[in-house]
């Protein structure tokens, strides 16, 4: 942790705030959608309550100008610090037509940008996981590859790392229930086989839909895994973005330098059902739910952000009015905006 | 110059990734070895370890890292050793690279050639011996083609290592060695979805593609010693087929036989049928004609069991005897 610590920027208050900042904005906005969704508006309702705090800490720790996103589809504040907006979250949980995602053809949390560098995730769990080791041996490929010959066929430019010997990064989130999947034991041998620049994050929330941790594996840590494929794995408390944070920047770093993959397991809890389609109350109790509301990052950093006077009642109220605005502009914008039309619906199947 | 088609291939492999570094090959085997088949043969040598990437046994992996950097500009080429193994990887190439186009609304697309050897008729046995091409012939959003000679087997991995989206190039492992032609130095393409006519005939129409199309081709020879007329078609494109060609030459000969060695049922010889039924109903004299693999579970080791799955010139000529006797 000393080593992390160092890794700080200078600027400790700027990133708290930010943190809080996005965190709220992911929160409320998820709370529109829970609530537009059961006015019957809008389909599919995929919370993010309680990934926040791991979402920011993660993003925040890496280069969102030249590093890539293969993100767990509730990683909404992350998604927030990398250049989406509220107006593309709420069109594209609306499926319209300006939904930069999909167009309004995938259900919502199947964030895609190819602009901003974020891989596109399907419904199918884990099948994003080789994509991202795809993605970091192409960051490696072209260092050591086109680097000798840029600029023959090749489209590249957009692929420069900031540090001439340093490679673009890509993370790749993933859910507990995901872990199990053939998808992340290959993807993970192969990283590590070729010790590609890239951090794995299971966002350990304890379920998968009703099925609870342990019916899903007999160990108790998914970081243990790790040891499996010869590259480290940490436990870290995903509740807690600071902690997230520097427990990310060194997986980044070490990925950058070319020292290969790391397994973060982000120990969250969700706090709403599984979707806006699933009953949480048939397996898992309300004393449950409320008992983890101790840990809930919008609660905690807020605490420690007024000990530490960054944040009083003015500046709260402040931040809150001001995401309200913006909570509700993408709202209004994504209700008014057009639908995908019976002829686009035929476009893109081939290029 | 005269190649076999595992040479054009090679050949063609190693021009291609001469000219564009983004090209890269990941398969199990491809690198030391030369891959099973020594399609590979020499080429790590070549391009080194880099793009000639050995990877563990995991098709699932080879597919969805392919993928992934075909996403961001790079040209893989990703190696299923034999078609019977590239099950594992059915999620990766009909949910993620078929879909990724359209899913993204245009935005993201998936550049990507595999490559694999299917067929029998090398004592493979059930797991040696599979045609999967009907099974994948019912995602859009990808391409399939199976080049039968070794002038189509370079025209049409060029097209598909040009092409934006994902294409799986079937490679008969029966024509690897017995099938020799000339393969010109200069480059040309072989379009997607184009097929050709490899006989004139007037009597009747045979459709096939791959080994297939070399026993359609001997069975031609055996019916014009009886008279029999008899147009033969390499489809060579699976998806998309070439409608135009086919509709053509029902229109001529007014009789269809389809050969492929898949088996019957839900095979490619279903959809054409039904296609020529729907818009070519008026040109058919008689009801059209199917030779297939049976409806086994696979192809037996013993050579008789083989003999019996596999259709040959003589299985084909017997059928379109009986078409243009209907
Ligand atoms: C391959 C696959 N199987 C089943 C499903 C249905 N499903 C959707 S989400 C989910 C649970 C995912 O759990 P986890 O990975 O822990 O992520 P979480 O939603 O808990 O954040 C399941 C089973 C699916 N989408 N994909
Ligand atoms: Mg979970």
């Amino acid at each position: 942790m000393e080593l992390a610590s160092q890794l700080l920027p200078i600027d400790i208050e700027t990133l708290e705030l930010d943190m809080y900042r996005t965190m709220l904005l992911a929160r409320r906005l998820d709370e529109r959608m829970w609530a537009l969704n059961r006015q019957g508006k809008g389909h599919f309702a995929v919370p993010c309550a309680g990934h926040e705090a791991t979402g920011v800490g993660y993003a925040l720790a890496l280069d969102p100008a030249h590093d890539h996103l293969a993100p767990h589809h509730r990683d909404v504040s992350a998604l927030l610090v990398w250049g989406i907006t509220p107006r593309d979250i709420l069109c594209h949980f609306l499926g319209k037509a300006p939904d930069p995602a999909s167009g309004g053809r995938q259900m919502y949390a199947h964030w895609g940008s190819r602009r901003l560098r974020i891989f596109s995730l399907s419904s199918v769990m884990a099948g994003h996981v080789p994509h991202a080791v795809g993605v970091a041996l192409a960051a490696k490929y072209r260092r050591s590859s086109i680097a000798s010959s840029r600029g023959k066929g090749d489209n590249s430019s957009e692929e420069h790392s900031p540090r001439d010997d340093a490679l673009t990064v890509t993370w790749c989130g993933f859910g507990d229930g995901s872990s199990s999947k053939g998808d992340v034991h290959e993807s993970m041998n192969f990283a590590a086989i070729h010790k590609l620049p890239i951090v794995f994050c299971c966002e350990n929330n304890g379920y998968a839909i009703s099925v609870p941790q342990k019916m899903q594996m007999a160990v108790e840590n998914v970081a243990d895994r790790a040891a499996g494929y010869g590259f480290p794995g940490v436990v870290v408390d995903g509740m807690n973005p600071l902690a997230v944070y520097e427990c990310a920047r060194l997986a980044v770093e070490r990925a950058r330098c070319g020292e290969g993959p790391t397994l973060i397991e982000a120990k969250v809890y969700r706090y709403l059902p599984h979707t806006s389609n699933d009953d949480d109350t048939r397996y898992r109790t309300r004393q449950d739910v409320e008992h983890a509301r101790a840990r809930d990052p919008l609660k905690t950093f807020r605490a420690q952000l007024y000990t530490e006077q960054l944040l009083n009642a003015g500046s709260e109220a402040q931040l809150e009015r001001q995401v309200g605005e913006q909570v509700e502009d993408a709202a209004a914008y994504a209700l008014a905006a057009p639908e995908l039309s019976a002829e686009d619906t035929f476009k893109y199947v081939y290029g | 110059m005269i190649k076999t088609v595992i040479e054009s291939i090679r050949d063609t492999l190693r021009q291609e990734m001469a000219r564009d570094e983004r090209i890269f090959i990941l398969g199990e085997d491809v690198g030391v070895l030369g891959g099973v088949f020594r399609v590979t043969e020499g080429l790590y040598e070549t391009f080194g370890p880099d793009r000639l990437i050995d990877a563990p046994i995991s098709e699932l992996a080879i597919i969805g890292i392919a993928i992934g950097a075909a996403g961001v500009g790079l040209r893989p080429i990703a190696e299923i050793e034999f078609a019977d193994f590239i099950h594992p990887a059915f999620d990766q190439i009909v949910n993620q690279a078929a879909k990724l186009r359209y899913r993204t609304n245009g935005d993201w697309d998936c550049p990507l050639v595999i490559r694999t050897p299917y067929g029998g008729g090398i004592h493979g046995a059930l797991y040696h011996s599979q045609s999967i091409e009907a099974t994948f012939a019912h995602f859009p959003g990808l391409k399939i083609v199976a080049p039968a000679t070794p002038y189509d087997a370079k025209g049409l991995l060029r097209a598909a290592l040009a092409d934006p989206d994902p294409v799986l190039y079937l490679e008969h492992k029966k024509t690897y060695r017995s099938i020799k032609g000339e393969v010109p130095e200069e480059d040309y393409i072989v379009p997607i979805g184009k097929a050709e006519v490899k006989r004139q005939g007037a009597d009747l129409s045979i459709f096939a593609y791959g080994m297939m199309l070399h026993e359609s081709l001997a069975a031609a020879e055996l019916l014009a010693q009886d008279g029999i007329s008899a147009e033969v078609i390499d489809l060579r494109s699976l998806l998309p087929i070439d409608w135009e060609t086919i509709f053509e030459s029902v229109r001529k000969t007014n009789r269809v036989c389809i050969v492929h060695e898949d088996t019957y049922t839900m095979g490619l010889g279903a959809e054409i049928g039904a296609r020529i039924a729907e818009e070519a109903f008026m040109d058919l004299d008689a009801p059209i004609v199917r030779v297939t693999g049976p409806d086994l579970p696979g192809v037996p080791f013993n050579e008789i069991g083989e003999q019996t799955f596999l259709p040959n010139a003589q299985k084909i000529a017997d059928a379109a005897r009986r078409l243009a006797q209907f």
